[in-house]
């Protein structure tokens, strides 16, 4: 049995092609995270401002992503954007396109939470020992958000990492795609080649999402307030 | 916008929508009845069985749905197991549905504090009344947000039920690409997800508002 397993992951360039799908799904969740968190803490802070078009725009556009499932919004944008305002994206700026505005929508939900969540004396003290504005923000309000604000973004890089396969509908070769393919070639001669491969995806993804969470709940406790 | 094509398209949108709607439905049910046991075994800490439901959570949580679906649809037959699709959909659905239920419904049971169980067991209550009038409402109030979210979240995972072969609306409306109405059928298929999940979240939400007498005894 196991030696079918071998046969499938040393045959050809099989292996190394895991690798690069691997490879392809990382880059797609890590630079959607980080434009995530660039876009989304700006869009946060005017959620939580005092503007109410700002706060009644960004509830809005939280509640309809919140609401529409991942993949209608890739086939939304890969099929649609072309026919309707013939603007051609590739596939892999469709994807990154995509998870981003979600991961904004996530990202500015966290941001206000973490702001309003701050006790209200946290500024009244400040200001009544003397602190500036910027002095306030810096040494008081930041990195008190920040300690809220850390295991959600962290979460958020799994949730993004286990999002990713479904631009195998778009046809981006991620991990997904790449062990489907590999299943197709194999599958006919060796028996297992489904089991192994799709096995093998599984764990890749365990072992991936899987210390990203333990850090993240490892920070949540240490830093419990 | 052609009508005459969303007129003649729409029944089979309506079908599809309710085979996510029927699929989501057992799934949900299936994984909180999951999730409500591993949360519990957890929570009493019952020797063995309380390890491996935390083994499962944390593959469940841990990994894409799409993968568990791969493994169930392709994978599994060839170990002589044979699931039709159906099957495979609300298996998987119920299998990353219960980790995230489990944890959940975890964060409501450790919300229940000490004293309201040792007032529970001073006036007689045995362990399972305990766990029904006095633990589990107080707990699960606590966990419907994150109960709600987890619901919507599996709603919305059910659009990959295509890649083991169910005409949902994913199905329809990647069926329909073909005949080049790509707009008209992408606009019924962010109509019918609409239907289906914005009731969910509205009624969820005044679950919320109801039932915030959680933290009583505090």
């Amino acid at each position: 049995m196991l030696d079918s397993a071998i046969s499938i992951f040393t045959a050809g360039r099989n292996m190394a092609r895991i690798f690069e799908g691997l490879g392809v799904t990382l880059k797609i969740s890590m630079i959607s995270v980080l434009l995530s968190v660039l876009l989304g803490v700006p869009s946060g802070l005017l959620m939580s401002s005092k503007i109410r078009f700002c706060r009644l725009f960004f509830k809005l556009y939280l509640e309809f992503i919140r609401i529409m499932p991942i993949l209608v919004l890739l086939f939304l944008f890969y099929y649609s954007l072309s026919s309707v305002f013939s603007i051609n994206l590739p596939a892999m700026a469709v994807a990154i396109l995509v998870f981003t505005l979600w991961g904004t929508a996530e990202m500015a939900d966290l941001v206000r939470g973490a702001v309003t969540s701050l006790p209200k004396h946290q500024w009244e003290s400040s200001r009544a020992i003397g602190l500036t504005e910027p002095q306030l923000n810096i040494y008081v309000i930041v990195p008190q958000a920040i300690r809220r604000l850390l295991p959600g973004v962290i979460n958020l890089t799994t949730r993004m990492i286990k999002t990713t396969p479904f631009v195998f509908f778009i046809n981006i070769p991620d991990l997904v795609k790449v062990a489907q393919q590999i299943v197709e070639v194999t599958g006919m001669k060796n028996l297992l080649a489904s089991v192994w491969v799709y096995g093998l995806i599984f764990f890749i993804y365990f072992a991936i999402c899987y210390p990203i969470s333990l850090f993240s709940h490892y920070l949540e406790k240490v830093w419990q307030d | 916008m052609d009508f005459q094509f969303i007129v003649r398209v729409s029944p089979m949108f309506v079908k599809g929508a309710w085979l996510t709607v029927s699929l989501a439905f057992w799934g949900l049910v299936l994984s909180l009845t999951i999730g409500l046991f591993c949360a519990l075994v957890r929570y009493w800490r019952w020797p063995v069985i309380s390890r491996l439901a935390g083994v499962y959570i944390e593959l469940a949580r841990n990994t894409p749905l799409m993968i568990q679906l791969f493994f169930l649809y392709y994978g599994l037959p060839r170990l002589g197991v044979l699931l039709e699709g159906r099957t495979c959909a609300i298996v998987g659905l119920a299998f990353l549905g219960g980790g995230y239920m489990a944890e959940a419904i975890r964060g409501g049971l450790t919300a229940v504090s000490r004293g309201q169980i040792e007032a529970g067991l001073s006036i007689g209550f045995k362990r399972f009344d305990l766990l029904r009038y006095v633990i589990l409402p107080q707990a699960l109030a606590v966990s419907l947000p994150a109960i709600t979210a987890t619901c919507i979240f599996l709603i919305k995972e059910t659009s990959v039920f295509s890649i083991v072969a169910l005409p949902d609306l994913m199905y329809v409306a990647k069926d329909l690409l073909k005949e080049g109405h790509s707009t008209e059928s992408n606009l019924l298929l962010v109509l019918s997800y609409l239907v289906i999940i914005l009731p969910v979240s509205l009624v969820f939400g005044y679950l919320e508002r109801r039932v915030r007498f959680a933290g009583f005894g505090d």
